[in-house]
């Protein structure tokens, strides 16, 4: 059962991200995008990160999805739920994508990661995050949290009318 | 105490601060009274000093606060706080001034156009002043000595649009540098031996025989007293320049040019009253030969500036030259041991002196307004021969011209009479006990108390011809005198109050025995221990004794001079029973030597400056014809033509080979301009291939 | 779903989705997208070595950041695109090519 469910998310998720990568409507590009962020979160699911599943649908859905619907909307005149959209190089860009894909797979697969080690169920990862972000990774967190205020600086100096 | 006296120090640095760039946009709205408020506040905080130090009555009582400012390792320079008894005492002198020339400004100075500014420049006066009265160092206190010559400067320049005062301020500053060079040798002198600046631990190191241990090793083999005489006097330098002492007097006179209220406050009271108290701090480690130097360069200011101040027609002359006269006499009397007479004069001199320029201010306002209404601008306010009859017209001006000439003359009853015949006993019982040395074999200190005499005799009768010149007669200038009135209350309540300062018993309290100086003061005020252990050191012990001897025929005598000086001045200026001008005639060179100052200026413009100057534009020939023209020049002769050459080699060899690199390129870049679509994606698909035959590459 | 190489092969996929629509897509808000596709393929590689290679939570702390690092990012590429829009009045980016001049 859970074989089944978490091939039936595979799926999903590459069917939504190739909706993105070449649909034609931007509306339905960005929906497509929302099933690709939720199913991540599935995955995340299956590799335990129980904490990283409820963080991607907050931020990615909640926050930076709702950011890319007001981009589109404030940059195109809207009169119906249909925005089309094209694409350039389309040829050039399947020939280079599809050898870097090869190129990929051909170097990752083979290799045997795993070896005889088993894998590990991770029971609660909040706590252990928790730990790790405020002693291992403090100074990163601190850069990290500059870092935003950098972006809602600038995010917000970019956006007046007046440069 | 010491928060307190932190408070006194920075409040005016606050008032000079909100004066200088707030003051101009509340000139109309009585801004001044803000300044005038902190320097009240000031003066009560000192006020509660005194009657601290007063219920404690401890000639020995001391406070110190330092602070590090400087640390180098072995040389550290310590900032700090220190009071004594005579920290208290002169703060109080100073807060008092200041807050009564801050009052009477607002009416002097009515109207000035850079009415904001001059409160703002007596508030950083009033603060350098302060930092030099609570100094614990003589670095400190050079700070703060350069910081009153620079507020000296600017107030009297405060009407820099007359050359005289520009001049006068330029004068005043340089001068004061010629003395400031040898007080910061000295000082360099003493941290180098002792490696510290503080008054106390110099004494303390001095008395433990650091000094005789260091000294000889560090400068060649000197005699270590030699040394410290050096090092003393040259220190005192500061003070000759600061204090006007011959022969760097003669910036004060000039100084004149100020508003009055300054001349007051700066040239007459504190300022120029700073080099008496450098000495007074520096007394400890004085030798004997360095207080002797010092006792002759006082007694000479003394009797020759009291000379000069016989003949001057301008008010304010008169008066700046009696300021020099009564300075060398405080400078003599700590030269010859008399510490407490010569603190006392300078306390006593800061009240009637500040008066006698204050009132003169009155009289020159007064003046000023009638010459004004008038529309009179030739005649000079300021000369006493325009003058004359002003008593019935400004009765409190000269009440408190009489009171405090009485002061100054010595006469019995006003202070001036107790400080004054405290210094003449002084230099009486050091004549007397002088018993060894070129001093003895000549008898030569014996010319300090007729000096002093002398120049008692003089005062007395060039401040009564002043106020007899002013005050009494006829009004030699009737259309003048019509609208001479008395000043605004704003000026006569300052001149009642320092009247009232100028009255023996403000000074001798518990006591009320009119000719004995025992009071409150000469019970907090002692004279301290000399730390000198080497060489000649001043015998204080034999000196207090001798002084108690020389008491009372001194004070017989310096009545008697007084009485004369009077006499004269009432028979030739009051009664005209002598003339004047036939006096003058018969003197001949003596007159016109007076007259003019003894020539001073003169001396410096021909044989100092004039010189410089010369040797200034000989060097500058030399320059401009000899170096300019052969060697600058001609140098650049030879390479301007060594340039030509190289220049061609230059156009066609180096710059032929750049010119075809750049053709190389331009065709290079030509023909791959084509590749820069300016599209960002197309690069990334470059980037992306790139990548992609990289690997290729890597793993084929 | 108990194999590492089935979350690679995903990870790949999704990689190159991303990819592909950063480099042929003419709108930016499509190609912001299109980062976002490549962010998670990489996140999701992180996560699964940390399950099934070095068990431990490193792998998840990274995520963490750059979850965090795509949130700034695409507020400030939105801001840069509104500009963009009230600059040109469109935001195609192959017509954006100002350096080229």
């Amino acid at each position: 059962m859970a074989d089944f469910i978490f091939w039936i998310i595979w799926a999903l998720i590459v069917a939504s991200a190739a909706l993105v990568a070449f649909g034609n409507n931007l509306i339905h590009s960005v929906f497509a995008l929302m099933g690709t962020f939720l199913g991540v979160a599935g995955i995340y699911i299956f590799l335990n990160a129980d904490f990283l599943a409820v963080t991607q649908i907050v931020v990615y859905v909640g926050g930076i999805l709702v950011l890319l619907i007001f981009g589109i909307m404030l940059t195109n005149k809207i009169s119906t739920a249909q925005i089309s959209q094209s694409s350039v190089q389309k040829g050039l860009g399947v020939a280079v994508v599809l050898s870097i894909l090869a190129i990929i797979l051909t170097s990752v697969l083979p290799h045997d990661w795993t070896g005889s080690l088993e894998p590990m169920a991770f029971e609660d990862t909040v706590e252990g995050i928790g730990i790790l972000l405020f002693t291992d990774y403090l100074i990163l967190f601190e850069i990290a949290s500059v870092l935003l205020l950098g972006a809602l600086i600038g995010a917000a100096t970019l956006a007046r009318k007046e440069l | 105490m010491i928060k307190l006296s932190l408070f006194i120090l920075f409040l005016p640095l606050l008032s000079f601060v909100l004066q200088i760039f707030f003051g101009r946009r509340f000139e109309e709205k009585k801004g001044e009274w803000v300044s005038i408020g902190i320097q009240l506040s000031t003066l009560v905080m000192t006020l509660v000093m005194l009657v601290m130090m007063l219920s404690k009555s401890d000639p020995k009582f001391s406070l110190e606060l330092h602070q590090s400012w400087l640390d180098l390792g072995m040389f550290k320079i310590d900032l700090g706080i220190y009071i004594d008894n005579i920290t208290i005492i002169m703060l109080n002198v100073v807060a008092l001034i200041s807050s009564l020339v801050h009052i009477y400004s607002t009416a002097y100075m009515a109207g000035d156009v850079r009415y904001s500014r001059y409160f703002g420049f007596l508030g950083i006066f009033t603060f350098s002043m302060y930092g030099i009265v609570l100094a614990n160092s003589l670095f400190m206190i050079y700070i703060f000595w350069e910081l009153v010559g620079l507020s000296s400067y600017l107030l009297i320049g405060h009407w820099w649009e007359k050359d005289s005062a520009a001049d006068a301020g330029k004068k005043a500053f340089i001068t004061n540098r010629v003395g400031d060079i040898g007080m910061f040798t000295g000082m360099l002198i003493i941290a180098t031996v002792l490696g510290t600046f503080n008054f106390q631990l110099i004494a303390e190191r001095i008395h433990d025989g650091v000094w005789a241990a260091n000294a000889g090793m560090l400068f060649g083999g000197i005699a270590p007293h030699k040394l410290l005489t050096i090092a003393g006097v040259l220190v005192f330098m500061g003070a000759v320049g600061k204090s006007a002492q011959f022969p760097l007097h003669v910036w004060l006179p000039d100084a004149m040019e100020g508003p009055t209220p300054v001349s007051a406050l700066i040239h007459a009271a504190t300022m120029v009253a700073a080099g008496v108290y450098l000495t007074v701090r520096i007394f400890p480690f004085l030798t004997a030969d360095a207080m002797a130097t010092i006792a002759f360069i006082g007694g000479f200011t003394a009797i020759y500036a009291a000379t000069v101040a016989i003949t001057q027609n301008d008010i304010k002359k008169v008066l700046a030259y009696s300021t020099v006269s009564q300075l060398g006499y405080m400078i003599m009397a700590l030269g010859t041991g008399a510490y407490v007479a010569g603190f006392f004069h300078l306390v006593t001199h800061a009240m009637f002196k500040g008066a006698l320029f204050l009132a003169s201010g009155s009289v020159i306002h007064a003046m000023h307004h009638s010459l004004h209404h008038l529309d009179d601008h030739e005649t000079d306010p300021q000369d006493m021969r325009n003058m004359g009859g002003l008593k019935a017209k400004m009765p409190i001006t000269f009440g408190v011209f009489m009171v405090t000439t009485a002061a100054i003359s010595g006469i019995p009853l006003f202070s001036g009479f107790l400080s004054k015949d405290a210094i003449l006993a002084g230099t009486w019982a050091y004549a007397a006990n002088v018993h060894d040395g070129w001093l003895a074999a000549l008898h030569l200190a014996w010319i300090l108390p007729v000096f002093g005499f002398g120049a008692a005799a003089i005062t007395a009768f060039y401040m009564f011809r002043l106020i007899f010149m002013t005050f009494y007669g006829e009004a030699k200038k009737p259309a003048i005198f019509k609208h001479i009135q008395e000043s605004p209350k704003a000026m006569t309540i300052p001149l009642i109050i320092l009247a009232v300062m100028s009255l023996f018993i403000v000074f001798t309290l518990p006591s009320i025995n009119p000719v004995s100086n025992q009071g409150w003061f000469t019970t907090v005020v002692q004279s301290p221990e000399s730390a000198v252990t080497t060489g000649a050191a001043f015998d204080l012990e034999h000196f207090e004794h001798g002084l108690h001897e020389a008491h009372l025929p001194a004070m017989i005598t310096s009545l008697v001079v007084a009485g004369l000086g009077i006499l004269l001045s009432v028979l030739v200026y009051l009664l005209n029973k002598i003339s004047a001008e036939k006096i003058a005639v018969k003197l001949g060179a003596l007159y016109r030597g007076s007259f003019n100052k003894w020539y001073m200026d003169e001396f410096y413009i021909n044989g100092v400056i004039r010189p410089f100057l010369k040797g200034c534009d000989a060097v500058a020939r030399f320059d401009l014809d000899f170096y300019d023209h052969y060697l600058i020049n001609g140098w650049g002769r030879n390479v301007k033509k060594t340039s030509k050459g190289v220049g061609l080699a230059d156009d066609l060899i180096v710059d032929g080979a750049v010119n075809f690199s750049g053709i190389i390129f331009q065709w290079l870049g030509w023909t791959l301009k084509f590749v820069q679509t300016g599209k960002i994606q197309n690069y990334l698909i470059f980037v992306l291939i790139g990548a992609a035959l990289l690997f290729v590459v890597n793993v084929f | 779903m108990d194999h590492l190489n089935s979350y690679l092969v995903l990870s790949a996929i999704l990689f190159s989705l991303g990819l592909y629509t950063v480099v042929t897509r003419r709108n930016a808000v499509a190609i912001l997208m299109g980062v976002e596709l490549i962010l998670n393929a990489a996140n999701i590689n992180f996560v699964a070595f940390s399950k099934f290679v070095t068990h431990n939570l490193d792998g998840h702390l990274i995520s963490v950041f750059i979850i965090m690092l795509a949130a700034a990012e695409a507020a400030v590429a939105l801001a840069i695109i509104l500009n963009l829009y009230n600059d040109r009045g469109h935001i195609n980016v192959d017509e954006a090519n100002a350096l080229k001049q």
